[in-house]
């Protein structure tokens, strides 16, 4: 991104990826990301933090991406309770509830229309920010309810159903408000950050060494991806090398958590869509590389496999054969299920058609990472910014361009094929040496970036040291932020029934956006 | 319709003799068995993420696999607090969804069991309490028995059920 036309210079800025920092004044804000979204970018993330303690207010920051890299556009924003910075989401409608969230928990205020709490939810006084490093916490403050206010459809025949936060299957909190008529979908309005957890809190009362643990549950199905962006961000501001070996290790747990993840939806998409056969094959063969993960890694979904500096502990070569072997079988399997759904026209139907994000849409929302590619976004950080080893395993870029449930099944399926390709190579031909070398001297008040593409997309980590080992900030962000809003332009004009379907293709994080 | 038949029949039964871990089979085999002979009927569990992180819901959904065949035990996961037995919670429990937890318990019909669900279920794990979570369950609603484990492994959530309804420690 070129933002010399604004007068606005960059600074380079610690990262895996290629990334500059870029100071803006809060009236330039605007211009900044009108410019950038011109020249092709798109957001990936939003956060505030407090300032006051280094003599400023607060500090808003915008992470963009285009093919160059990445950029962070900071503001400082002098006088923290009364300043107000400009609303990017008329330019980055992804951003609306980031910036909502943005003031619940740091106060710092944006200019939009849409002021109403979307971190908050009665859980602590509304005008306490958790996220200012004064804030202190009591215990007097009991779990509240907040009155939230829905947009209201009205007309003949409309009507309203009100689902969650406690679901009907397995499946984390949230709440869905239908508008229909008859059983067509008017309108559909998330509400979110049920399971907030007041994360980034916890991180500042950790040690920097310890983070990439509390990174690896933001998101259950996600802990390879984030403990990687976390520490690629430690390492960042550390300048510290990771052992080749390493990186090959962490690779083949990210494509493995991708399988495993993709014959999980795999199967449930094929239940959801009336087909149970689907479901028991699929997660059979999950089973399978869930226990092999234990075997290999110690752990069924490899938490606390990636580390700072490296990895935990090293493939054993007694695994290989074993590991080669179950990925040729999965793929030989899964592509004999595949033709089965290919050729199942009761699963087709409900699948064609169905939940649709046209490639336009898409662009326009900002849709992000396995989704984004069923809606014709070619971006995948593997290809477009590969760094080791996935420059030398140049990994298939997959995209389908329908946007419909159809599509997101055929990247998946087409994922998983490439993925078990990637984990094949990485377990043959992974370079030899240690697998982990220690990070050294943390300078504090430096930031970090991470960004990994994790099977539902691009998880980003920024991370700001503190002195004495410790966390002054860590924003960790999942693209379920981008994605999420989405589903309510999919959903429209579709039946009710189609919903679990349409909200399972996207599969989205409830308490990686929560925190 | 034939290739479907022909995949089924070719994957077989692997519920009881599956592969390795081969004591792990036994142990699953001897606690589908026991649950069957307390139980005696039908078990109907609704589950609650009180605010986990996903990851025990990942292992919650495992039990449905043909390995562990949940559903051929005859306990049954029910989309409603009203239909239910067991409330299997997962935490930590944040602030936004302590009075949701609570709704549902009271909406479960006695007599009624809770079983607390992964290290931040049983004592809030690395989340704990803070300004947006309460920590574990038993800090919301009554639990009769905790499952720790990060997640805690589909076999370590049949031990947990399989006290519940048996009124013991898990062994």
């Amino acid at each position: 991104m070129d933002f010399s036309r604004l007068g606005l210079s960059a600074a380079s800025l610690a990262s895996a990826i290629p990334a500059v920092r870029v100071p803006v004044g809060s009236g330039q804000l605007v211009p900044a990301c009108r410019l950038a979204r011109e020249q092709g970018a798109h957001l990936v993330a939003l956060w505030a933090s407090d300032e006051r303690d280094r003599g400023g207010g607060a500090m808003v920051r915008v992470l963009l991406q285009d093919g160059s890299g990445l950029a962070v556009l900071e503001v400082a924003l002098p006088d923290l309770p009364d300043a107000r910075y400009g609303d990017v989401s008329a330019i980055f409608p992804e951003a609306g509830r980031m910036q909502r969230a943005a003031f619940d928990l740091v106060g710092a205020a944006c200019e939009a229309d849409d002021q109403r709490p979307w971190a908050w939810m009665a859980g602590w006084p509304i005008d306490r920010f958790p996220l200012r490093r004064d804030f202190e916490a009591s215990p007097k403050w009991e779990p509240g309810q907040e009155d939230y206010e829905f947009v209201k459809v009205e007309g003949d025949g409309v009507h309203e159903i009100a689902v969650g936060p406690v679901h009907a299957g397995i499946i984390e909190p949230g709440h869905f408000r239908f508008q229909v008529v008859g059983e067509k979908v008017l309108r559909l309005e998330e509400r979110l950050s049920y399971t907030h957890k007041g994360i980034e809190k916890r991180f500042e009362a950790m040690a920097i060494a310890d983070g990439h643990r509390l990174a690896g549950r933001v998101s259950g199905d996600s802990t390879v991806a984030y403990a990687w962006a976390y520490a690629q961000a430690l390492e960042a501001i550390a300048g510290a090398a990771v052992p080749p070996r390493a990186l090959w290790l962490r690779a083949l747990a990210l494509e493995r958590e991708r399988i495993a993840n993709h014959l999980g939806d795999l199967g449930a998409l094929g239940n959801d869509g009336g087909f149970a056969f689907g479901l028991a094959q699929f997660s059979r063969l999950k089973e399978d590389l869930l226990r092999t993960n234990l075997a290999a890694f110690g752990h069924r979904f490899m938490m606390d496999h990636v580390v700072p500096g490296g990895v935990a502990r090293d493939l054993d070569h007694s695994h290989v054969a074993a590991i080669v072997e179950e990925a040729r079988r999965i793929a030989r399997e899964a592509s004999a299920l595949r033709e089965i759904y290919d050729e199942h026209d009761g699963l087709q139907d409900r699948f064609r058609a169905c939940g649709r994000v046209r490639p336009e849409l898409a662009l326009r929302l900002g849709l992000t990472g396995m989704a984004a590619r069923a809606s014709g976004q070619a971006r995948d950080l593997r290809c477009d910014f590969p760094s080791a080893p996935y420059d030398a395993l140049e990994p298939r870029r997959i995209v389908h361009d329908g946007g419909d449930v159809a599509a997101r099944v055929a990247v998946r399926f087409d994922e998983l094929a490439e993925s078990l390709r990637l984990v094949r190579t990485i377990v043959e031909h992974a370079p030899g040496g240690d697998v982990r070398a220690p990070v050294g001297d943390i300078p504090p008040y430096r930031l970090g970036l991470g960004c990994v593409e994790g099977w539902r997309g691009p998880v980003a980590v920024a991370l700001e040291a503190g002195p004495g080992g410790t966390i002054r900030r860590c924003h960790p962000h999942d693209p379920s932020w981008s994605n999420w809003p989405v589903i309510e332009h999919a959903v429209i004009g579709n039946i009710v029934p189609d919903f679990p379907l349409i909200n399972k293709s996207f599969n989205l994080s409830y308490s990686g956006q929560d925190l | 319709m034939l290739r479907i038949l022909r995949q089924i029949a070719k994957t077989g039964i692997v519920t009881e003799p599956r592969p390795a871990p081969a004591d792990e089979a036994v142990l699953v085999a001897r606690l589908q068995e026991r649950v069957l002979r307390t139980l005696g009927r039908a078990l109907t569990i609704r589950q609650v993420d009180a605010g986990s992180c996903n990851g025990c819901e990942l292992e919650i959904h495992a039990l449905g696999n043909p390995y562990y065949n949940i559903e051929g035990m005859g306990i049954k996961f029910v989309a409603s607090p009203r239909h239910a037995d067991l409330l299997l919670v997962t935490g930590p429990v944040s602030k936004h969804m302590a009075i949701a937890l609570k709704r549902t318990y009271d909406a479960t019909p006695e007599p009624k069991l809770v079983v607390a669900v992964g290290d931040c279920g049983c004592h809030g794990g690395i989340f704990g309490e803070g300004y947006a979570t309460v920590g574990r369950v038993s800090n919301v609603i009554p639990v009769d028995v905790e499952v720790p484990g990060c997640p805690p492994t589909p076999t370590a959530l049949l031990r947990g059920i399989l006290a519940a309804i048996s009124g013991k420690a898990p062994d």
